[in-house]
């Protein structure tokens, strides 16, 4: 163990005190939706849940299962999430795949066709009259219209330029194909972006709200933000109507609601966490 | 070209009809390839660059019934009403706002990340460092819709309930005892900018995080053995190694001040609160689309897009001459 002087040991400390005061503030909304969620309505009532659940039960859980609305929400986001994610991927790994071979025609033009959106795009008013004209309010149309990232694209063409030509040309002599070459070769060999970018795709996709709420008209394909959304809506209405009533916390309903959006997020974001410091780091930020 | 000519004894006519042959050969041969681009060459088409030309409406007097070709043209009327006309009162509180809040959350958002990446690197222990920064990453990857519920129940004052975080609030006389924190102007925009701060400086810290894990140790031995101390250390070596990423991300944040997320805004903002919480965006989603003045929106719209793309070209232009690190 090497000596540290006195100004790196007070930085060293200091850098673990701020560190770990970021991190519990970081997490503390997401342990107190949790605990307030299943507490009982006198102790939350009287400010008595600080970090803890206090009386546990888990009756508001109970309620929102028996919700019918809950699970066509629920559903519908893991619908628009799997298969959005995957259209989304189709195009920007094909997309990226081909920007990246220096003998395609007008590579710099189309480079800046992608590129460009990132700086200027047409605002939502003419976004959302184009896709009123092309009838995109209901599934398929959310999943094909929507969440295609420029910035992803460039993250994966980085990445894919960085696999030696030397490989491409040895398969290409094998008499492997570029769709092939894309297959078996590019994609296996860019695990780390790739999944870096499924997940940014997959959380948009989970998370997607606006463009839901004002294109999507009927109720059976409303994602759980919008579902979620609406329920908070409603939370003032419900606590000044019959908050004495209930028997269990208003909050608590509106704190259970948003622990369920969370928990896939919770489960999924640990696995894929380890690759995306590397996958970002990689794509870099070059235009 | 002029060489091919010569060489060949091509006319103009006759070089144009070979280069387009060849190129045809060019495409036939990687039909593989050109068949690849076509969904991100068609997506783009139809969902970026469409809608571009529906910007058209700005210029017109947009009937729905017409469609954008069929409305007639007025001209710049639509930016006059915006910068001189009955909603101009509006219009230029919500530029006002779009300033003032990206230069807060520049001024208070933009270090933050920056200490956290010099920190996270002082942490010797992986498991910690890595558990640490899962933590801090993680409420970046919660919708807006999460986002703001918990902000509105954590900070919610009514007659019944009082958030836990209103509460502390209170009890540390940080805020009036009994204050309706979203129906006070007065409170917006540090909600605003403390929320952004919670929701996206711990994954900011990643790319900064990546910068001083690619500075040599070397440098550091270096200013050591010259009997340097830490601050030092930071000065001559942490700093300049992070030059480049950070001149790239403040280009970054200053070309996107005026395209402020509008998904939080329109979230949180009320009624109440619009002197202070109504920014360009937001004035274009509540005008153009909640009121259906389209036009009027569209106009509004692609101001702030011209304003902000404008930023971005100055912004890298500036970089380039002073620091050659440019974004392209």
């Amino acid at each position: 163990m090497e000596r540290l002087s006195k100004s790196e040991i007070i930085f060293k400390t200091l850098a673990h005190i701020l560190i770990s005061v970021f991190a519990v503030l970081a997490l503390y909304p997401v342990i107190y939706a949790v605990s307030a969620s299943i507490s009982g309505k006198i102790a939350y009532e009287t400010n008595k849940v600080i970090l803890f659940p206090v009386d546990m039960n888990f009756q508001v859980y109970k309620l929102i299962f028996d919700d019918k609305g809950f699970w066509i929400s629920y559903i519908n986001t893991l619908f628009y999430t799997v298969f959005g994610t995957a259209w989304s991927m189709f195009i920007s790994v094909t997309g990226a795949y081909v920007l990246t071979k220096k003998r395609l025609l007008f590579r710099k033009q189309l480079n800046l066709f992608v590129v460009f959106t990132m700086w200027f795009n047409a605002g939502i008013i003419p976004m959302y009259l184009n896709y009123v004209n092309m009838n995109v309010n209901n599934r398929w149309g959310i999943i094909v219209a929507f969440g295609v990232q420029a910035f992803n694209i460039i993250l994966m063409r980085n990445y894919f330029s960085a696999i030696p030509e030397s490989i491409e040309e040895a398969a290409l002599v094998d008499g492997v194909n570029e769709f092939q070459l894309l297959w078996r070769i590019f994609i296996p060999m860019s695990k780390a972006s790739m999944a870096t970018v499924t997940l940014f795709y997959a959380t948009s996709r989970w998370n997607g709200y606006f463009w839901a709420r004002i294109l999507l008209t009927d109720p059976m394909e409303l994602p759980l933000q919008v579902y979620m959304r609406i329920l908070v809506e409603n939370y003032q209405a419900m606590i000044d109507d019959m908050g004495d009533l209930l028997p269990y916390a208003a909050d608590s309903y509106v704190y259970a609601i948003l622990v369920c959006s969370i928990v896939p997020v919770l489960i999924i974001y640990p696995y894929i966490q380890k690759y995306f410091a590397k996958g970002v780091n990689m794509g870099g930020v070059k235009g | 070209m002029t060489d091919l000519v010569k060489k060949n004894g091509l006319n103009k006519e006759k070089l144009t009809q070979y280069k387009l042959y060849n190129g045809l050969k060019v495409v036939g041969k990687d039909w593989r390839l050109y068949l690849l681009l076509l969904p991100v060459l068609i997506w783009y088409l139809l969902w970026m660059y469409k809608p571009m030309a529906g910007l058209l409406i700005s210029f017109k007097n947009y009937q729905p019934n017409l469609g954008v070709w069929g409305s007639d043209w007025v001209g710049f009327t639509n930016f006059k009403n915006l910068i001189n006309g009955p909603y101009s009162t509006q219009f230029w509180r919500a530029f006002r706002s779009t300033f003032l809040v990206s230069l807060y959350g520049l001024i208070f958002g933009f270090p933050i990340p920056i200490f956290l990446a010099l920190f996270f690197s002082e942490i010797g222990n992986k498991f910690y460092r890595n558990l640490t920064q899962t933590f801090t990453y993680l409420p970046h990857f919660l919708s807006e819709v999460t986002i703001t519920g918990l902000v509105l129940t954590l900070l919610y004052h009514g007659e019944v309930n009082t958030g836990v975080i209103a509460n502390l609030l209170f009890q540390l006389n940080i805020v009036p005892e009994g204050t309706k924190l979203f129906q006070d102007a007065a409170y917006f925009r540090p909600l605003y900018i403390i929320t952004g701060i919670w929701k996206e400086a711990g994954y900011s810290s990643i790319v900064y995080f990546a910068s001083i894990m690619g500075i040599s140790p070397v440098l550091y031995e270096a200013v050591k053995v010259s009997g340097g101390n830490k601050l030092q250390e930071i000065r001559y070596v942490t700093f300049p190694g992070m030059a480049p990423t950070l001149t790239i991300m403040i280009i970054l944040r200053i070309g996107q001040m005026l395209s402020i997320g509008y998904e939080r805004i329109i979230l949180l903002y009320n009624e109440n609160t619009y002197d202070t919480a109504d920014v360009l965006s937001s004035f274009v989603f509540r005008i153009g689309l909640e009121q259906g003045n389209s036009a009027l929106g569209a106009s509004a719209g692609m101001f702030n897009a011209l304003i902000g793309f404008a930023l971005v070209m100055g912004a890298n232009f500036i970089s380039r001459q002073i620091s050659e690190t440019s974004l392209w």
